[in-house]
């Protein structure tokens, strides 16, 4: 590659990068309004209009708040763990297609490098946990670990639907293949979809699977130790992690950058709409959805988690295999 | 040596291999989100289940029965506002109720019937408190805000009625500080007309809520038996299926005057609680309905000029009334009856009982109260063992305590 190419890397990934971390920072004030409403309250008010500035504010204070490191901690791991959590949240978008020709590295197994760095991300909630020297931490990383065990298989598996109809685990191609409808409108997809939006929620450890950091069991869960930034870090990856899920499930059954008007024929007056927009109104529909299940259901209960995942997310996946391959070969 | 260890490692290679484990102590508490105020659990788990449940109390002593041999009758009212804070009003009536009957004091019917509505707005009041923790332990977040939404009502109208909200002092030995007004019972009625529509609200957002119902049916279950047993009274009593309320078998204020049913569970288990104390919502809102529309007219305070302090304009203009209110206030009631008494009164948490010896001064020579919260926080063990972590908090949720109480 020619200098001029890596120059244009180098400014993509800082465009993707810097548009993430404003977007988690006004992703956790579209929260705190959206239950807010929900709550029968207003949410932040305070800082600038309408609490605009709030998410400013509490980044600076994140960052200028004592760094407090238990002294019996294993330190290297305390300070390594929540930067393995962000560098796997942020290296996943490396690969998202945000619109049809923009996405920062096109690589051929796009989805398969999705699904390994969220369990790389998982990691550094483990370590944190371990690291911290606490028992609430401590047991808020073991939880964690069930958890991934339970999710990951299912959320695999029930991709595979999609790799099958797709013929491809290039995640451009992948949209490319919902030209004409997205995978969603066929019924076969209607369980995989499911699965997958739930699994996700596991995966970023929102309500109800939020187990890893129970308020009212653990504390904090794997970050009762953490302060300051390091705190932050883990923020960070939670809604960095919440966004790549959203648009990585609206790359996989939600046609991706293609908007209704590529699909039905009377709303082909939209088409000036640009492809991102599309995008970016799945992925934060998505995003809404998981706000609303926060502040409706209650937390499940460890096992119960278990046997959710294992009992009825993994045969349903496995069924719904068979019937995708089945119809597939007919 | 070198042949000891080799030995040692031949042994361990002929039997399966072994890692030891122990129990991994927790320290839950008393700082802790979700134990309700200072309590402290000592949980021995294995991996997430409890093994054993060890719980200390006595973080938020602060002496009450000890300083009220030191005060006089009078002076012990806002003592008990401070018991059980959640619910102060049906504290201080608890108390009042005590002394009255050990002095012997008849209250005026209005007095009566305004202490019954106090006494049941506390018990919404509190009940609400509860739902809205229970819920939040458990991970709903939202029927927590929606609860304080309406106990925020009632707080409101408990300022109007004594000026406080919280620590209300209201009711007096022989009556009740003030009078309400008919503005005050139309708002109150008001508040009874929509407030089963909001229980409907929160039943609707967790009663029928797949994961409510998996966290809470088959939890934490105390057999009728047993529940007896361990001493354990009011809606946790009534969840096991025991139709125990002392507001019917020792009816004090105008409970027998009003039509009201004691709501039982079946199983005793973390959701028949909840759904009793989901009902005693409704009874307690049916009470105060017919409550104000039966309230005579008539004084608030009793003819009982020994024990009861004299009008304020009286003092300020008559030379007796300032002498026995000056006798009153300092030394308290000097003729008070001698003796001892016990009398209990049904509170949102259960059975609140005030042992009281007098030796005739102004004092109570000893007074002793009996908190539910203390008999239920020993249950907790029976309730934990055996469960898992998370299931901790949802038992510490529906015994329903206030270490304020509990540790007086």
């Amino acid at each position: 590659m020619s200098i001029m190419d890596w120059a244009w890397l180098l400014i993509k990934i800082l465009i993707v990068i810097g548009i993430t971390m404003l977007h988690v920072a006004y992703v956790v004030y579209f929260e705190r309004k959206v239950i807010g409403h929900m709550q029968a309250r207003m949410g932040p008010m305070r800082v600038g209009w309408h609490g605009l500035l709030q998410p400013i504010a509490d980044g600076i204070k994140l960052f200028f708040k004592e760094d407090i490191i238990p002294s019996n901690a294993d330190k290297p791991l305390f300070y390594i763990a929540p930067v393995i959590s962000v560098i796997a949240a942020l290296a996943s978008l490396a690969v998202l297609p945000i619109w049809e020709a923009f996405s920062i590295v096109n690589i051929n197994i796009g989805l398969l490098y999705i699904l390994a760095l969220s369990s790389v991300g998982t990691f550094g909630i483990i370590l944190a946990g371990w690291a911290s020297n606490s028992k609430y931490a401590f047991l808020g990383s073991l939880r964690s670990a069930a958890q991934v065990i339970s999710y990951e298989i299912s959320m695999g598996l029930s991709l595979v639907p999609v790799i099958l109809f797709a013929g491809s685990t290039d995640l451009v191609d992948i949209v490319n293949a919902q030209v004409k409808y997205p995978f969603i409108a066929n019924p076969i997809f209607i369980v995989p979809f499911f699965v997958c939006l739930m699994a996700a929620i596991a995966e970023t450890n929102r309500a109800p699977f939020d187990l890893p950091e129970a308020e009212t069991e653990l504390v904090a869960g794997y970050a009762t130790e953490y302060s300051g930034i390091r705190f932050g870090l883990f923020f960070i990856a939670e809604y960095a992690g919440m966004f790549i899920m959203s648009a990585f499930i609206t790359v996989c059954f939600l046609g991706g950058w293609y908007g209704p008007d590529a699909w039905i024929p009377w709303l082909g007056f939209l088409s000036f709409v640009p492809n991102w927009i599309w995008f970016m109104l799945k992925v934060y529909s998505l995003i809404f959805f998981y706000f609303w299940i926060r502040a409706t259901l209650p937390r499940y209960r460890y096992d119960q988690l278990m046997g959710l995942g294992w009992k009825i997310f993994l045969p349903l996946t496995l069924a719904s295999i068979v019937v995708a391959a089945v119809v597939k070969i007919l | 040596m070198m042949e000891d260890m080799k030995s040692g490692l031949d042994n361990k290679t002929d039997d399966a291999p072994r890692i030891a484990t122990k129990e991994l102590t927790l320290s839950m508490g008393p700082q802790h989100p979700a134990t309700h105020g200072v309590l402290r659990l000592v949980l021995d788990l294995d991996g997430e289940t409890v093994v054993k449940c060890t719980p200390y109390v006595g973080y938020l002593h602060r002496g009450v029965e000890k300083l009220s041999e030191y005060r006089n009758y009078f002076q012990i009212i806002p003592l008990t506002d401070r018991l059980d804070y959640i619910s102060s009003m049906a504290g201080n009536i608890g108390y009042c109720v005590a002394v009255e009957k050990l002095f012997d004091i008849q209250l005026p019917e209005r007095a009566q019937y305004i202490r019954t509505i106090a006494a049941e707005m506390a018990r919404i009041t509190n009940h609400l408190l509860w739902l809205a923790t229970h819920a939040l332990d458990i991970g709903a977040m939202t029927v927590f805000l929606y609860c304080f939404r309406e106990r925020e009502v009632i707080l409101d109208l408990f300022e109007r009625m004594s000026g406080a909200r919280l620590t209300v002092s209201y009711p007096r030995i022989g009556g009740v500080k003030n009078n309400v007004d008919a503005k005050w019972l139309d708002d109150l009625y008001r508040f009874t007309d929509e407030f089963p529509m909001r229980l409907e609200q929160y039943e609707t957002l967790i009663d029928k809520n797949r994961i409510w119902l998996r966290r809470t049916k088959g939890i934490g279950i105390i057999s009728a038996e047993d529940a007896i047993n361990w001493g354990i009274s009011g809606p946790t009593l009534r969840g096991s299926g025991v139709p125990y309320d002392i507001r019917r078998y020792m009816p004090y204020g105008v409970y027998d005057k009003v039509k009201w049913e004691v709501p039982v569970g079946k199983n005793g288990d973390v959701y028949d609680r909840y759904r009793v104390r989901m009902e005693e919502f409704r009874q307690s809102n049916s009470i105060i309905r017919q409550c104000i529309k039966q309230i005579p007219d008539g004084p608030v305070m009793a003819d009982a000029p020994k024990f009861i302090l004299p009008a304020k304009d009286k003092v300020l203009s008559d030379m007796e009334h300032l002498i026995r209110q000056f006798v009153l206030i300092t030394k308290g009631p000097q003729s008070a009856p001698e003796g001892e008494i016990y009398v209990a009164t049904e509170v949102p948490k259960g059975e609140l009982g005030f042992y009281i010896i007098s030796d005739g001064t102004g004092k109570p020579y000893r007074m002793r109260v009996r908190a539910p919260s203390f008999v239920h926080v020993a249950v907790l063990p029976k309730l934990c063992e055996g469960g898992f972590v998370a299931d901790v908090i949802a038992n510490i949720g529906t015994i329903d305590i206030v270490l304020g109480e509990c540790d007086r």
